[in-house]
């Protein structure tokens, strides 16, 4: 995600070893930036998720939340 | 599908109790007391003046303002947390509101174009989350809690925000309380008061949704 938009910043499938490895590399990176993973799960519902689940649809990197 | 965790973010605020629906219970019983504690010695003070002088009424009816005015500035407030932030990228607003419009229902996705708000059905209540904080109505439709909260990135576009806490929220929603700072517990109708006007469906769209 970048100041602009939005940023698609990898893609994969389940069976596509390489690029689901490249998936949670570039995953990893944004984890380190400080970026968390969720999952959308239908409506209403979402799931935190510490590692790239290989089945998901989508993962959307979102920034932390704080009281302001 | 990985196991789903609590929201992170806790981990900043680990001397918080969750905020659960017994939380919130006690804490709008709280603001309840606090509310009658500040109101009624200026209403009996008003009283008593009057009572004894009504050459005093002037400064009786000063009293009678200060229990209005400030349960006014604690709805107002309350209320604040929602109001539309001045900053953010305006630049990548079209695009963040599509991936809002993605993450809400056609009726949710209408009433945050229209009012800003976007609604959300939890188990502690009706949340309508904005920019920079979010409303909860309980259940009994009387109490609204206010909370005040946001993405930590300020650059992002109004609809990111929105969409980042919405993803918090639907996460993990105790936590995403808890992480929250509390600002305010009080009668729907007066944070609807202190609501910019635009806004003000959406509370009355969150009130009938908790019916």
């Amino acid at each position: 995600m970048d100041r602009t938009g939005h940023t698609t910043l990898a893609q994969w499938t389940a069976e596509d070893d390489a690029a689901f490895a490249d998936a949670v590399r570039e995953f990893g990176e944004q984890q380190a930036l400080g970026y968390i993973g969720t999952v959308p799960d239908g409506p209403g519902k979402a799931t935190h998720v510490r590692e790239l689940p290989r089945d998901a649809d989508m993962v959307i990197l979102r920034r932390p939340i704080a009281g302001g | 599908m990985a196991q789903a965790e609590a929201l992170p973010e806790l981990a900043t605020v680990p001397w918080r109790q969750p905020t659960d629906a017994r939380w919130l219970r006690r804490w709008g019983r709280i603001w309840h007391a606090w509310t009658l504690l500040y109101t009624v010695p200026f209403i009996a003070a008003a009283v008593g003046m009057f009572l004894l002088d009504p050459l005093a009424t002037p400064v009786a009816l000063a009293a009678l303002a200060h229990a209005w005015i400030i349960p006014e500035l604690y709805a107002f407030r309350g209320a604040s947390v929602v109001r539309p932030k001045a900053r953010g990228s305006a630049q990548g607003e079209p695009v963040a509101q599509g991936l809002l419009g993605d993450l809400l229902g056609h009726d949710e996705r209408e009433l945050q174009r229209r009012t800003g708000l976007a609604l959300q059905r939890g188990e502690l209540g009706i949340w309508l989350v904005g920019q920079g904080g979010a409303l909860l109505v309980t259940p009994e439709r009387r109490r609204v809690h206010c909370f005040c909260v946001a993405a930590s990135d300020a650059e992002l576009p109004p609809s990111d925000r929105i969409a980042h806490l919405l993803l918090a929220l639907r996460s993990d929603e105790v936590g995403f309380a808890t992480v929250a700072n509390h600002a305010f517990a009080g009668a729907a109708w007066r944070v609807r008061r202190r609501l910019p006007l635009p806004m003000r469906p959406a509370l009355d769209a969150a009130r009938r949704a908790a019916e």
